[in-house]
């Protein structure tokens, strides 16, 4: 276990002012506030090495182009891959899925296969697998979840069979909480003959994702929510998948040989990075991540956990509040809904009291729907996140609930 | 049905945002309510993050809106903007400026972009209609 508030000191952004108050910020789902070492990692190549890497044939080069194959060395050990060229950087984690989708997708869906998901998947997600499926003549097949969110074995187990070539599934839910058994669901997907993609985004901030334990052939994250830059995301494949798919888009770096007539692809995982990589964010995804394996997954695991167990309890004592999501086995994300107050009227109070929050259908309009709403506000935790944090947000929607009142 | 100027006045005795936008709720629970028949995409002002209707009516040249919202501060917004636009001439409508009347009322904040409550969306849109008559 870590002192929260000496690690919240890691954070500039956390100890900014706005309008002379400090701020609550519950928001680390959409995407998580960046430790000073984050800063400095990415400073420090601007200001000492910064060049274009893979191409010089002078210090600045080299010195990029060694950190740049260090934060995906970085990565690598951070998903226990086997190889670090299993490891493609992407734009997002929605770039990563749109490769697959591109690539490997074209290749292997075809008519009447079918494609599996959860029900609550986000839009990066679900829309990608949709459009192909529709493209191939292929079908999307939605498993869905509880009432109160909770993954059932049944559910995924019948609309499994031959024909599903692909299960695609979030390792853990964004607007539910909710966390797969992804292990399983792997299992079972490869004894029905389906490669499996897992969306790692919110799982990947909180526990420890291992490829090859999960044995899972495609899994994807992105830098921004773990305590890193904007702008990079990782494609975890399987070697001898990415071996035989084709590149996603063309042009510099990703090439052998050219000519007018002819090209040839360079190897994985280059062959899947064409142009300028954003070589600055790996180094800083990278550090963001040895941050996280520095702190310990056990230590954040305890630490969320007992945060976790204090909000549902506190977010119980606002009238009318109902939780929507509430499955056993839940990261730190709280969807909720406050009598018949609507979401965006109840951001705009928590606003005025310092307390960030997300409200909207959270990318993920058809689980929203699918729990009876339209729009729903999200309070999410992050390893900096403190009791105190939760008392502002539970004080500033016990204020919201009295404004909003009929007299 | 009160005018600008009146609700201008009644807006500056307010001493801080609480009393301010209670204010704008009540005018938000008094906005006559939509008929559900208009709440379809056709009249569905895009871009806000709750769900926002505009009908509007013309007679002799003469512009009447209808709305709604499904957030109670948006309706109050709804309100406010159909004072300042509502029984206007297209002509009239063109040469209002909503961005001085809400920084008079001391509700600016809601024209910013990020806000998005669609208030900005509802407004074009209102200018729109004029504008095509």
């Amino acid at each position: 276990m870590y002192d929260v508030y000496q690690i919240k000191k890691d954070f500039p952004v956390l100890s900014a002012l706005v309008e002379g108050k400090p701020v609550a910020y519950l928001d680390s789902a959409a995407s998580a506030q960046k430790p000073y070492c984050v800063l400095e990692a990415m400073n420090h190549i601007y200001k000492t090495a910064y060049a274009n890497p893979h191409r010089g044939t002078y210090y600045f080069a080299d010195a990029i182009t060694t950190a740049y194959e260090q934060a995906r060395e970085t990565v690598c050990q951070f998903l226990n891959a086997r190889n670090s060229k299993e490891i493609v950087f992407t734009r997002n984690a929605t770039e990563s899925i749109n490769l697959v989708a591109a690539t490997w997708a074209r290749q292997n869906i075809g008519k009447g296969d079918e494609i599996l998901i959860s029900e609550a998947e986000h839009h990066a997600n679900l829309v990608p697998w949709q459009q192909i499926c529709s493209q191939q003549g292929a079908k999307l097949v939605v498993f869905p979840v509880s009432d109160n969110g909770e993954y059932i074995p049944e559910e995924f187990a019948t609309r499994l069979n031959d024909k599903t070539k692909l299960v695609a599934v979030t390792a853990m839910s964004n607007v539910l909480g909710t966390v797969f058994p992804i292990k399983e669901i792997t299992s079972a997907a490869h004894i029905a003959g389906a490669k499996v993609l897992i969306d790692a985004c919110q799982y990947a901030v909180h526990c420890p994702l291992d490829v090859q334990d999960i044995d899972c052939d495609f899994a994807a994250f992105s830098g921004h929510k773990t305590y890193g830059p904007t702008g990079i995301g990782v494609l975890y494949g399987k070697s001898e998948i990415l071996e035989n798919m084709p590149p996603y888009q063309f042009g510099g770096d990703m090439v052998d040989n050219v000519t007018f007539e002819h090209t040839t692809f360079a190897d994985i995982p280059a062959r899947f990075e064409a142009g300028t990589p954003a070589s600055v964010q790996a180094v800083g995804m990278a550090r963001g991540l040895k941050y996280i394996l520095d702190l310990g997954f056990d230590n954040i695991l305890q630490h969320e956990k007992e945060l976790i167990k204090y909000a549902t309890s506190r977010l119980l004592e606002v009238p009318q509040l109902k939780i929507i999501g509430t499955a056993q086995n839940k990261g730190g994300v709280f969807s909720f809904a406050v009598g018949n107050i609507h979401p965006q009227d109840l951001a705009f109070v928590l606003n005025k009291e310092n307390v960030a929050i997300r409200i909207g259908h959270h990318c993920a309009q058809p689980i929203v729907n699918r729990m009876g709403y339209q729009s729903l506000a999200r309070a999410s935790l992050g390893l900096y996140t403190t009791k105190e944090d939760i008392d502002a947000l539970i004080n500033a929607l016990l204020k919201a609930e009295n404004f909003f009142r009929e007299r | 049905m009160m005018d600008i100027a009146e609700l201008i006045d009644n807006f500056s005795f307010f001493e801080n945002w609480e009393e301010k936008y209670q204010y704008v709720i009540d005018l938000g629970r008094k906005l006559e309510p939509l008929d559900d028949s208009y709440k379809t995409d056709i009249w569905k002002v895009k871009g806000c993050q709750s769900q926002v209707w505009l009908v509007p009516q013309i007679t002799d040249g003469i512009f009447h809106f209808m709305g709604d919202s499904d957030a109670i501060l948006v309706r109050g917004i709804i309100a406010i903007v159909f004072t300042i636009y509502n029984d206007k001439t297209a002509e009239q409508i063109k040469n209002v400026d909503i961005t001085k009347i809400f920084a008079k009322l001391g509700l600016e904040e809601n024209l910013t972009p990020s806000r998005r409550n669609g208030m900005m969306s509802m407004v074009a849109k209102i200018r729109e209609y004029a504008e095509h008559q």
